[in-house]
């Protein structure tokens, strides 16, 4: 019914399927449904997503778990926003298979659970839980649209090269924090195709936190207190635990003085420095600095950015000798926090059971596809110049090389992004994979001959 | 069960704590009252506790009145026996607790709870046995990595308020997930997967300990008492099944905060307060003019909880049964039951309405509507049933987002703050403090000058 219903009036169209040709050389940019289909004819990277998801267990190797895969819930949303929750697929083939014919708008990937998610139903019949999530990637979803309040040139969904090196800065202060702190290794970060990243944590130790661990770790990451409604408050405490004070130093500080301060000229009207005044504790340091403002308002004829001078004024008065009080001198640094700390979707990360848009997805209001970020190289993303669904078919369509598959895709724009995921992400986590299923195997084989022996 | 350990005989001169951790049950002799009498006992500490939880009293606050519930509870006459007490009632309510999800996680949190407030009470030699006797395989930290961290160490003691540790103070590193509480409060440092623990935090490594093995323990329990543990369970099921009747969850027999419903205002209360489980049985009462016995139970503990005098109770079950069945055999079949569940015929005992835990852990079969909707309900009918009390789609996602992690009785908590337009804290743990939390937010929404 459904696959009917994603063709339903488009036979009239003039790509027929995956395997036509795509005649047309400038196409119109955007997302469509029947782009979506040579897209996940030629292009999708489905070996690499089943590798993946598969953490070694598709190997010979007689530790493998031959189950694994297959109790991976996939989920797809098809258009007119038809929902298929707990599909699951035995091997490539398979999940190739479902996603040519469904032809899915998104897909997301949810969590291994105990037992084959289509078929949970003939295991509830058995009662005592045994349909139940075992594994699921530690996740981050970081959006733009939550940094509105601080962020003047675009707001909701839209982002622009303004803006977006938020997200860059909270990519850097969780990467750090997940691989120096936590000690994982094996990290994806990906851009969700309009409004923000993704990160997927997949060292087997993450894979196997339970909610109770995923919550704590979130919360280690939670600096913002009081209620969604409100303004996001930071409160901190007067001395730094060594993350924050790292974060601080070696990113949130220096982004805050030589970019946002004038990118976002936060300083620059009265009704933008009110909103930073009302961060300061103090009335009397608040209506010192206002009137100094106002004034120089009149007067304005420094060729420094204002923006700028402001904020040293500010950093000044606060940090003089004249406070004494602690909390008066941490202000400085709530304001940096405030306007430039990551702000997670808590609830993403807190549940095994939460799902999250695949990697290579297109998203259907940009076109644009959710191409993996180096967090290294964080800074050279742009968002804007992601490949999207159009370019990708064009490429294709110049390009006349017919021989292989794979080399198609590496023609195309998306290839990069491809070799990237390959030779930074899934072949040192395969290579973690096998590494730990020998240990295991070997460990269990000891045991065995211990109690034999015994 | 595992034989006895070392533990149980005399004290010797070492440092033994009071505190003991239940790792295998007493070969003792018990007397069947004690045996009953204890649980009640050990039962008032962890209610009171649940109590104190569910109202949101800061750890200080836990502490004493952990340390107050003990002390009243689970003294006894002969100083030899308090630790027997202790040990017995633990093991005859992990028999109580042991059989169902929903009771396992209760006691577990309560347990877990009364243990960690136990050990802070401790002395540190004692608090040292302790975690001897877990056996927890962490190595103190040793000087030279104290030393090349030690700069870090002080910025988190100072950032919790402490002092800095002194040279010889003891840390551990422990991987960072066996001390979820200390991550998620920035209170330890954290480096490379390894949390370091001082020792004035090593509570809450045992107390995770304790946890994973008493979580263990339960479902090791539950399933030789379905299975093995025959003729002790001829001796002791009618025990534990009227302790499971007549004390799980917070007591809900007397009502007193609202005054009593009528039978005229029922259908308009039932409406805007009784929770879906209720307000389900409500309803297919009305229509069938007929409920099976575990309806019948369910509902009408209920509406006693709420208020609804016997009198009255009979009045309104006739009303609709006679229709079904005739006023005679009505009298002469179903009135006596709902005497029977005020206490006036039969034992004579006044049961106490079903608790949440009670009402997700039954087992309605065919032609029964009792149960948790939000447990027993299939997922379309759930979203009908939501939909018709008013809930918009996204909060009837929200409510199923939930109810696939089986967190039911938050379900029926983002369904009260859907309905009611107003937050609910403690969450939902009873049907009757559902229907208590309703009236009050609806009257204070009636007169908002109070
Ligand atoms: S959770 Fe409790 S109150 Fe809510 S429907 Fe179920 S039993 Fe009733
Ligand atoms: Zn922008």
């Amino acid at each position: 019914m459904t696959k009917e219903e994603v063709e339903d009036g488009r036979d009239d169209m003039l790509i027929d399927g995956c395997e036509a040709e795509v005649p047309i050389q400038r196409l119109p940019p955007g997302f469509n449904a029947n782009y979506l289909r040579v897209y996940y004819g030629k292009l999708f990277p489905y070996a690499d997503i089943f590798k993946w998801m598969s953490y070694g267990n598709d190997g010979k190797h007689p530790a493998c778990d031959k189950s694994y895969f297959g109790r991976r819930e996939f989920s797809f949303t098809l258009d007119n926003d038809i929902y298929l929750r707990f599909q699951s697929f035995n091997n490539a083939s398979e999940l190739e298979n479902a996603i040519r014919e469904k032809c899915p708008f998104k897909i997301d990937i949810g969590p291994v659970y105990s037992v084959d998610p289509a078929k949970r139903h003939a295991y509830a019949q058995s009662g005592d839980n045994v349909f139940t999530p075992v594994e699921r990637e530690l996740v981050f979803d970081i959006d733009i649209t939550d940094y509105d309040d601080v962020r003047y040139c675009c707001s909701g969904a839209d982002v622009c090269l303004e803006c977006w090196p938020l997200m860059t800065v909270a990519i850097k202060v969780i990467d750090s924090a997940l691989r120096d702190d936590f000690g994982f290794n094996h990290i994806l970060w990906a851009y969700s195709g309009r409004r923000g990243v993704h990160c997927w944590v997949c060292d087997r130790k993450a894979r196997r936190l339970t909610n109770e661990q995923r919550g704590a770790i979130a919360d280690y990451f939670r600096v913002y207190k009081g209620n969604e409604n409100s303004h996001k408050k930071v409160s901190l405490t007067t001395v730094l635990h060594p993350f924050l004070v790292r974060s601080y130093t070696e990113v949130l500080r220096d982004f805050f003085e030589t970019k946002l301060l004038s990118s976002q000229k936060i300083f620059s009207t009265e009704e933008k420095y009110e909103k930073i005044l009302q961060l300061i504790p103090d009335e009397s340091v608040t209506s010192d600095l206002r009137r100094k403002w106002q004034e120089s308002k009149r007067s304005s004829s420094s060729k420094d950015d204002i923006n700028v001078i402001r904020w040293e004024q500010l950093k000044q008065v606060l940090q003089s000798g004249r406070q004494k009080s602690q909390g008066l001198r941490r202000c400085v640094e709530e304001i940096v926090f405030s306007f430039t700390y990551p702000r997670l979707d808590m609830e993403v990360s807190k549940h095994m059971n939460h799902l999250l848009k695949a990697p290579f997805c297109v998203h259907p209001k940009t076109g644009h596809v959710c191409v993996p970020i180096d967090p290294n190289h964080c800074d050279e993303f742009d968002p804007t110049s992601v490949p999207t669904l159009s370019q990708l078919l064009e490429e294709l369509n110049k390009g006349d090389m017919r021989d292989d598959a794979d080399n198609e895709l590496a023609e195309t724009s998306l290839g990069k992004s491809i070799r990237f995921f390959r030779s930074s992400f899934l072949q040192p986590l395969l290579r973690s994979c096998k590494e730990e299923l020998e240990n295991s195997y070997n460990l269990k084989m000891q045991h065995s001959k211990n109690s034999m022996s015994w | 069960m595992e034989i006895v350990g070392s533990r149980w005989k005399a004290p010797s001169n070492d440092v033994v704590s009071n505190l003991p951790l239940y790792r295998s049950a007493p070969l003792l002799e018990v007397r069947l009252e004690d045996f009953e009498l204890f649980a009640m006992d050990r039962l008032r500490v962890l209610r009171g506790i649940s109590d104190g939880l569910s109202r949101g009293k800061k750890p200080e606050e836990m502490q004493k009145l952990v340390n107050d519930l003990w002390k009243t509870n689970m003294r006894h006459t002969l100083s030899s026996e308090v630790i027997n007490k202790d040990i017995i009632s633990h093991f005859v309510l992990r028999l109580v607790y042991c059989r169902t999800e929903e009771l396992r996680k209760w006691f577990l949190s309560m347990e877990t709870t009364l243990f960690r407030n136990r050990f802070k009470l401790e002395s540190s030699d004692a608090q040292r046995a302790l975690m001897a006797e877990f056996d927890l395989p962490y190595k103190a930290v040793s000087t030279s990595e104290y030393e090349s961290i030690k700069d870090k160490l002080g910025q988190v003691a100072r950032s919790i308020g402490q002092s800095l540790p002194t040279a010889d103070a003891i840390f551990y590193k422990v991987p960072f997930e066996e001390v979820p509480e200390l991550v998620a409060g920035r209170r330890v440092f954290i480096c490379k997967g390894y949390a370091y623990v001082a020792m004035n935090q090593v509570v809450s490594l045992v107390v995770t300990q304790f946890r994973s093995l008493l979580s263990k323990a339960l479902i090791l329990t539950n399933r030789k008492w379905t299975s093995t543990i025959r003729e002790e369970k001829d001796r002791l099921a009618p025990i534990v099944e009227t302790l499971c009747m007549s004390y799980l969850g917070p007591d809900y027999s007397q009502p007193k905060e609202f005054a009593e419903i009528s039978i005229k205002d029922i259908d308009h209360v039932a409406k805007s307060s009784f929770p879906l489980c209720m307000r389900n049985l409500f309803e297919k009462l009305r229509e069938d003019h007929h409920l099976k016995h575990g309806g019948r139970m369910q509902l009408g503990l209920f509406l006693k909880g709420v208020g609804l005098k016997l009198d009255d109770a009979l009045a309104f079950w006739r009303a609709e049964f006679s229709q079904k069945v005739g006023a005679e055999r009505f009298d002469k079949e179903y009135a006596y039951n709902i005497r029977h569940n005020y206490g006036k015929e039969g034992k004579r005992i006044d049961y106490t309405p079903y608790s949440c835990q009670k009402v997700i852990s039954l087992t309605p079969g065919v032609g029964d509507h009792h149960g948790c909707p939000y447990r027993h309900f299939s997922e379309e009918n759930l979203r009908a049933a939501l939909g018709k009390m008013g809930l918009a789609s996204r909060a009837v996602e929200d409510v199923m987002d939930k109810v696939r992690n089986r967190h039911y009785q938050l379900a029926c908590t983002l369904t009260f703050e859907a309905v009611h337009g107003a937050s609910c804290d403690t969450g939902i743990n009873h049907p009757i403090q559902y229907f208590n939390d309703s009236q009050k937010v609806l009257q204070s929404k009636n007169n908002p000058s109070k």
